[in-house]
């Protein structure tokens, strides 16, 4: 999968100014950065749910912006996506929310899909939840149900939004641990937007570093971790201040204080 | 709440909104007086038809026989022309008369035919030579009061 | 004068506003319409639909229109025996549910229960990345979310309206045979002499099918219109409401002008 100097915006405001990356088949890669600075956005660019402005996203060769909508529908079904929240369907079973891909893409028969949709389930640790509503699921509980739902049809590209959001520490370790098992698994490829460094670092092959709508930095989790750029250096050590400013952007506190003042 | 629960749900609420549309029809409507079946036509000329619309009822006896299916002036002589559809059992004598009457106080216009006692019947296409127009308020009143302000002058 | 210059503006950029939504709108029924294949195909999708918008909205459709009917014929009955006219009691009820309050009433009920509904599931799907997700696994939220629920209001609004004249009927009837009186014999024969079948009830059906699409239509689209936040679903499906029940009121004067007209008057 690749990005070609992609720029992308809504309306006058650019969100994406040129990134450049690549991911290679069957590895593991991290697009990290600051909240709101276009992570999501090159997911949905990658998914074909949005246009660039200029530039191609090419994912398995094929440039994803120009498909007609079979060509897209094909696409699709090679991929999976997990959302930030799981975005189960409430109105279904864990059951039938992990069956749905399968009951809408393919023909086959209701026990064998029966037996896929337990085998998924068994993956994920969930099996014996598979009679509950999502509304019944913890958070971490969610999450997998919806990473089940994503490998369903066993893709060979899997995007993940934020996946580790809001988590306890033990389901986060769980959710990292079956990212890059499943990967390895299926042999397929995995694009993790994230902005938890400790959990990607442990599990990804490659990191790109987004920033302001450009590629700050890349490079394997041990380059990173000893990385000398300052953008990096904020992230890995969790400074409060630094490239990324703490402060936005006001007039001066003085002149604030004193018009309180006189008004 | 499984599928063959709202299956049978769904299948009653469809039931009972058909059947209310059927009801509807039949007892509060007159779908079942809704005749399809042809008729034969007569004309009938009137000086002055009223109230009396298309579809209005045509009666003999009381009975509904027909309906009125077209009115238009005739431009030559200026008498109204309406034409009645007549169903096919009853058969009405040359010289029926054709009058225009209301039905109660207030009530809508029909056409009333009275039959006469000639041997020979109109056929498709008839005409009703003899005619007694609708009553016009207006001129009714007129008339009163003609005649009551011709009474007073005799008095004086 | 500037106030007033600005007011006009305002105006103006409201109104280019809404022509440019009624104009998104269409394309978006459009684009629903094209979809509808798998509503029919797969006929439960319709069928769960028709559960919850027609089969819940059969008590509220029900009640209200018993109590229309028993409104009508007392306050009708009065009016109608000063001129002597008491036996007419069941032809005004049934005249008036059938052609304008049958399928009006029960517009605005089926817009205020079904159609605010619709709009907050589908806007509630859309704030959870339901959709998304569906889209993402090459499954078109059109045809599976929003389409059912389009032909599920489109096909529940004329046995609505039909339920609720019947009904309006049958109030009417309590009240004026049972309660004051009036001759059970005269109070059907009156009214079936004075309704005529096709422009009375066909109206009645035509009118209510009309405003099944107008009002579903408004629905499903606030949904999948909404700003996908808490407030977004809520005033989205405030606009169901409001814009539903203008929707209903005008169509249904432009109809019976048109079916006015046609009894050549």
């Amino acid at each position: 999968m690749t990005l070609r100097e992609v720029k992308f915006g809504y309306g006058a405001r650019p969100v994406l100014r040129e990134i450049s990356l690549s991911v290679p088949r069957g590895k593991v890669v991290a697009i990290m950065g600051g909240s709101g600075c276009g992570k999501t956005t090159i997911l949905r660019l990658i998914g074909g749910q949005l246009r660039p402005k200029s530039g191609d996203v090419i994912v398995a060769g094929r440039p994803v912006a120009k498909l007609d909508s079979g060509g897209l529908f094909q696409m699709r079904r090679r991929m999976g996506m997990l959302f930030q929240f799981g975005a189960l369907f409430t109105d279904m079973t864990v059951f039938d929310n992990v069956a749905f891909p399968l009951r809408e893409h393919t023909s086959l028969p209701e026990d064998m899909i029966h037996d896929l949709v337990v085998m998924k389930l068994q993956a994920v640790g969930l099996r014996g939840a598979a009679d509950l509503r999502p509304a019944e699921l913890s958070g971490g509980m969610a999450r997998r149900v919806a990473l089940a739902r994503t490998v369903a049809l066993d893709p060979m590209l899997i995007l993940y939004d934020e996946p580790f959001a809001g988590l306890d520490p033990i389901s986060l370790s769980i959710i990292g641990d079956l990212i890059r098992k499943l990967n390895d698994a299926l042999g397929a490829t995995s694009i993790v937007v994230t902005h938890d460094i400790t959990e990607s670092l442990k599990i990804v092959d490659y990191v790109y570093f987004v920033s302001d709508g450009r590629v700050v930095a890349k490079g394997t989790p041990d380059e990173v971790r000893v990385s000398s750029v300052p953008y990096v250096r904020q992230f890995v050590d969790g400074e409060p201040d630094g490239p990324v400013p703490f402060h936005y952007p006001a007039e001066s506190y003085r002149s604030e204080l004193l018009a309180e003042q006189h008004g | 709440m499984n599928r063959t629960t709202i299956d049978l749900w769904v299948g009653i609420f469809v039931a009972l909104g058909l059947g209310a549309i059927v009801f509807l029809s039949m007892k509060v409507g007159n779908l079942a007086s809704f005749k399809t079946e042809e008729g034969y036509h007569l004309d009938a000329r009137f000086d002055n038809i009223g109230g009396l619309k298309v579809r209005a009822p045509v009666k003999s006896a009381g009975v509904v026989v027909g309906r009125v299916e077209r009115i238009r002036l005739d431009p030559k002589t200026y008498e109204a022309v309406a034409t009645l559809r007549i169903e096919l059992a009853y058969q009405f004598t040359k010289d029926t008369i054709a009058s225009i009457l209301t039905s109660g106080l207030l009530g809508e216009q029909y056409v009333g035919l009275d039959s006469g006692g000639d041997t020979v019947m109109l056929k498709d296409g008839g005409l009703i030579a003899k005619t007694q127009s609708a009553v016009v308020l207006e001129k009714l009143v007129g008339q009163m009061m003609f005649g009551k302000a011709a009474e007073g002058s005799d008095k004086k | 004068m500037a106030e007033i210059a600005r007011i006009l503006r305002r105006l103006g950029a409201g109104a280019i506003d809404g022509i440019w939504r009624l104009g998104y709108a269409s394309r978006f029924l459009a684009m629903v319409l094209l979809a509808s294949a798998m509503a029919f195909r797969r006929f439960s999708l319709t069928m769960r639909e028709l559960y919850f918008a027609g089969v819940l909205s059969l008590v509220i459709i029900g009640v209200s229109g018993l109590f229309v009917g028993m409104v009508l014929a007392l306050q009708g009955f009065e009016t109608l025996q000063n001129f002597g006219a008491a036996e007419a009691v069941g032809v005004l009820v049934a005249t008036s549910l059938v052609k304008e309050l049958g399928p009006v009433v029960a517009g605005l009920l089926f817009a205020s229960r079904a159609g605010s509904a619709i709009t907050a599931e589908i806007g509630l799907m859309k704030t959870t990345e339901q959709l998304s997700a569906m889209e993402m696994m090459a499954v078109n939220p059109l045809a599976r979310v929003v389409a059912p629920r389009f032909w599920a209001g489109v096909i529940s609004m004329p046995l609505l309206a039909a339920i609720f004249s019947v009904m309006g009927v049958f109030g009417g009837w309590l009240v004026a045979v049972k309660l004051l009186g009036v001759d059970n014999g005269t109070f059907w024969s009156q009214m079936q002499a004075q309704i005529d079948f096709r422009l009375g009830i066909v109206n009645g059906i035509i009118k209510s099918f009309v405003f099944g699409i107008a009002i579903t239509a408004i629905a499903v689209y606030e949904g999948y219109d909404a700003t996908p936040t808490a407030e977004g679903v809520a005033s989205a499906t405030t606009r169901t409401v409001v814009e539903s029940a203008l929707a209903v009121l005008a169509i249904d004067f432009v109809l019976t002008v048109f079916m006015f007209r046609g009894t050549g008057l």
